[in-house]
């Protein structure tokens, strides 16, 4: 019999999407391996954190009272001491920026293994935990042997606990050792803004690092001016300074929605895909078959962009550059 | 002062590639520089341009022999010195807990006494992301994760940072040196190495260390986590494929739009 403890995450006074999903995770686990389900909320408005939480399968709440927003060095000591406390064996910490910023800390500070990015989990007497490599090329399964293992699930993997639980709620007095806590989170900015929210797009046709050059990029702004689409992008283009930060589809960047997302030279990392999955149709064309981009595409053409772009250009009248 | 930068030669496979056994069979391997430590390279010698404070970066890395190829990138692109740790130990395949990689890089920043260290958010190949707070944790140094701006002020010994959240979102936050910095991309400009980075890379140091060397032995590395089996996805997508030339797949790709009504 093992417990489970996971943490859920918020931030500027939201909770985030995936408390509900570290709970689906946990519930999932904990029903594996036989233990109770408990959960920690850090920070913040804990009590309204709490409720909402209060989810199916959730045995106990932890609520520590420390501080508005994410601090690692809170997060850290307040985790450990939760571990500690509950009894718990297997440690869920969900698999974001803030994630990243604790879990490898938690686990060092109290020298349990941590497997990170797990995309499924299993339980037959170990744990076992589902993990990409290779920018999603090839999947591995990991064997924890140890009684204790901390696992970081990535976002968007589970799907969310809506449904009521009955979870009994009790404040944790943490002892936080303020003279370990040497950063300060002193703001948020808003780095996407522009002259458009690709968040509202009904139409996206998004390039990626298959355009190979700048100087290509206006083939595809010529292809999304003709049909009247917005002009989207995967990470590395916004990286090489090509396209702004507002063009960004991902999990950086912007969650879009649009009918249709044409996704063209884009290989579909993990990342860039959390950003557009919600799309009501993707239609991929890369010249790579086993790009995972295609295992996410409602229609795929596999075909070298600089000939399929000035192709379709041309089929809605337009003229290619 | 000084900076340490830590670098890993990563594996990317081919487009076709076979698994052999829990590996991806090796000729169907090329090897270069992990993409966010070329980052993180720039971001120390950028550092070091700006201020004659920084007398030193030193990259460190654990790889085999094989992996100098790419390290010497790093020096060629202005690190001073390399740190490259090999051992038997490490034959037995990628040491998948960061806490144990952390162990050796701590062993190696000891000797080194850096004020900063940076390290890429994470390697292309295994993309656990956790290796640099592991580090940070294990030294007793200060940290942040998924760093996409830098800035230090050398006399306070305080860096202002921001981290990129998800959402196009930044949290800006200060941290005390000595302080580790998960560098992610687009942070800078890699620069491409010179003519003369490339020559004067062949002259600079890449020191071989060993375990031992480092007063470590194999339970440094040792860790209860292993990967089991390795297999390529089944894909549960039930993809239309577009087939014929570039014209055919365009007229496909238009008939599409038309019946979804978002292009004429």
């Amino acid at each position: 019999m093992s417990d489970v403890l996971a943490i859920t995450e918020h931030r500027q006074g939201e909770l985030r999407d995936v408390s509900h999903e570290v709970v689906t995770a946990g519930s999932e686990l904990a029903e594996a391996a036989g233990g109770d389900l408990h959960l920690g909320v850090i920070g913040g408005d804990v009590d309204a954190f709490a409720d909402a939480v209060n989810l199916e399968g959730v045995d106990t709440i932890h609520t520590v009272d420390e501080g508005e927003e994410f601090n690692h060095d809170i997060y850290t000591q307040a985790v450990e001491q939760l571990f500690d406390a509950t009894g718990a064996s297997l440690l869920l910490i969900p698999h974001t920026v803030n994630g990243m910023d604790y879990a490898p800390a938690v686990a060092g500070k109290l020298d349990v293994p941590v497997v990170t990015d797990a995309i499924e989990l299993g339980y037959n007497g170990g744990l076992e935990v589902t993990r990409e490599m290779y920018g999603s090329k090839v999947e591995t399964t990991v064997d924890v042997d140890s009684d204790e293992a901390i696992v970081t699930t990535r976002p968007a993997e589970w799907t969310p606990t809506e449904a009521d639980g009955d979870a009994s709620v009790e404040a944790f007095d943490a002892d936080i050792d303020e003279s370990a806590v040497g950063s300060t989170v002193t703001g948020f900015e808003e780095a996407a803004g522009g002259d458009v929210d690709l968040s509202e797009s009904e139409f996206i046709v998004s390039i990626g690092r298959g355009i190979e050059e700048e100087e290509n990029l206006e083939l595809v702004e010529a292809l999304a001016e003709t049909v009247g689409a917005d002009l989207g992008s995967s990470r590395p283009l916004v990286d090489n300074g090509w396209l702004p930060k507002n063009r960004q589809v991902g999990q950086s960047g912007k969650v879009v929605t649009p009918d249709v997302y044409i996704a063209i030279g884009i290989s579909g990392a993990v990342q860039h895909v959390a950003g557009m999955k919600g799309a009501d149709t993707i239609i991929a064309v890369n010249t790579d078959p086993s790009a995972p981009i295609f295992d996410i595409a409602d229609y795929g053409a596999v075909g070298d962009l600089f000939d399929v772009v000035p192709a379709l250009i041309e089929e809605f009248g337009g003229e290619a550059p | 002062m000084k900076v340490l930068v830590t670098v890993k030669e990563v594996a990317e496979p081919e487009d076709d590639f076979q698994i052999s056994g829990l590996e991806i069979d090796e000729k169907f391997l090329e090897y270069d520089l992990n993409e966010w430590d070329d980052y993180a390279v720039e971001e120390a010698v950028q550092l070091k341009e700006e201020n004659d404070e920084v007398e030193e970066v030193v990259a460190v890395t654990i790889g085999p022999e094989r992996s100098e190829e790419t390290i010497r990138m790093a020096l060629a692109k202005g690190a001073d010195r390399a740190v490259r740790v090999w051992d038997d130990a490490f034959e037995a395949g990628e040491v998948l807990d960061p806490n144990a990689k952390a162990r050796v890089l701590a062993a190696v920043a000891e000797e080194e006494d850096p004020d900063l260290i940076f390290t890429g958010v994470q390697a292309d190949d295994d993309s656990i992301g956790g290796t640099g707070v592991a580090l940070a944790d294990e030294l007793g140094f200060q940290w942040a994760a998924v760093v996409n701006a830098f800035e230090y002020d050398i006399d306070s010994g305080v860096a202002n940072v921001h981290r990129e959240l998800e959402g196009g979102v930044e949290e800006v936050t200060e941290v005390e040196a000595p302080a580790v910095f998960t560098i992610q991309t687009g942070i800078n400009e890699p620069r491409y190495a010179s003519l003369r980075g490339i020559r004067q890379a062949q002259s600079k140091e890449i020191a071989p260390k060993t375990l031992g060397d480092l007063g470590l032995d194999d339970s440094a590395i040792e860790t209860p986590v292993g990967i089991t089996d390795m297999y390529e996805p089944e894909t549960e997508a039930d993809t239309e494929y577009i087939e014929g030339s570039a014209d055919e797949m365009a007229e496909g790709i238009a008939e599409i739009l038309r019946k979804k009504g978002v292009a004429e």
